[in-house]
């Protein structure tokens, strides 16, 4: 395999190193993947409705605040973008940054054993 | 004791008549000229001796930063009972309401949350029938 054409590994491997760490950093805790599951089935969404719904579906109680700080973990890893629409803010989730993995590890059909 | 009067801070106290009582459906109760303002209350027509709702001036310095903070956050200063809450949503979004969520089922009931345009969010409630058992569960 010829990895000089693969840009993700060779061109640019400081920059994509960091940005990998800091999305592996987002995923690596389960209130965030459940923020990323409920935005994914339904995007923009404010604080109010996201700390609604994981006490009320997953019965997750924890501050406002302290959801506030995961969704801030899961913006600086790329993994949510915020919106204003009028006075209020939205959060949609940004699934761009899940491409860096299958792009280094994709997966490959099992041909022969 | 009984809860007979709750408030709302409002921009403007003659557009914020409107929307509750043109849009939403509460009617008039109260309407007293009180220097440049009013003490002005509504309250639902479904209800006998129900609670008034006051539509307060907002022109204190903590409201703004208060109300602000809490739009931001979509959190509604409110919340009203409603028996079909897909039916209310289709009715206000067809008269232009902007809801910040649409009708979520949380379990026990369906929430949603419109822009009241007066500097508020508001939660309608639509309580899921036999929801004391489900909650006791």
């Amino acid at each position: 395999m010829d990895y000089s054409t693969d840009p993700l590994i060779c061109k640019y491997p400081l920059a994509y190193y960091g940005a990998m760490v800091d999305v592996f950093r987002a995923l690596d805790d389960e209130t965030r993947r459940l923020v990323l599951d409920e935005l994914s089935a339904r995007d923009g969404q404010t604080l109010f409705e996201i700390c609604t719904t994981l006490a009320m579906r997953h019965g997750l109680t924890l501050t406002r605040q302290a959801i506030s700080q995961h969704l801030g973990v899961l913006e600086s890893a790329g993994l949510v973008v915020t919106e204003r629409r009028g006075r209020s803010k939205f959060h949609y989730f940004n699934p761009e940054p899940l491409a860096q993995i299958t792009g280094r590890w994709p997966s490959r059909k099992r041909t022969e054993q | 004791m009984k809860i007979s009067l709750t408030s709302l801070f409002v921009d403007d106290q003659r557009a914020a008549l409107a929307f509750y009582t043109e849009v939403l459906g509460f009617k008039k109760r109260h309407d007293i000229p009180l220097g440049e303002n009013f003490w002005l209350t509504v309250e639902s027509p479904e209800v006998v001796d129900g609670p008034e709702l006051l539509l307060e001036p907002a022109g204190h310095p903590a409201v703004k930063p208060y109300r602000d903070a809490l739009m931001e956050d979509g959190i509604p200063l409110a919340q009203f009972s409603v028996n079909d809450i897909e039916a209310e949503y289709a009715r206000l979004t067809s008269r232009g309401v902007v809801f910040t969520q649409p009708p979520t089922d949380i379990g026990t009931a369906f929430v949603a949350v419109l822009n009241d345009t007066c500097g508020n969010l508001i939660q309608l409630i639509e309580m899921k029938p036999n929801w004391n058992d489900a909650d006791a569960s």
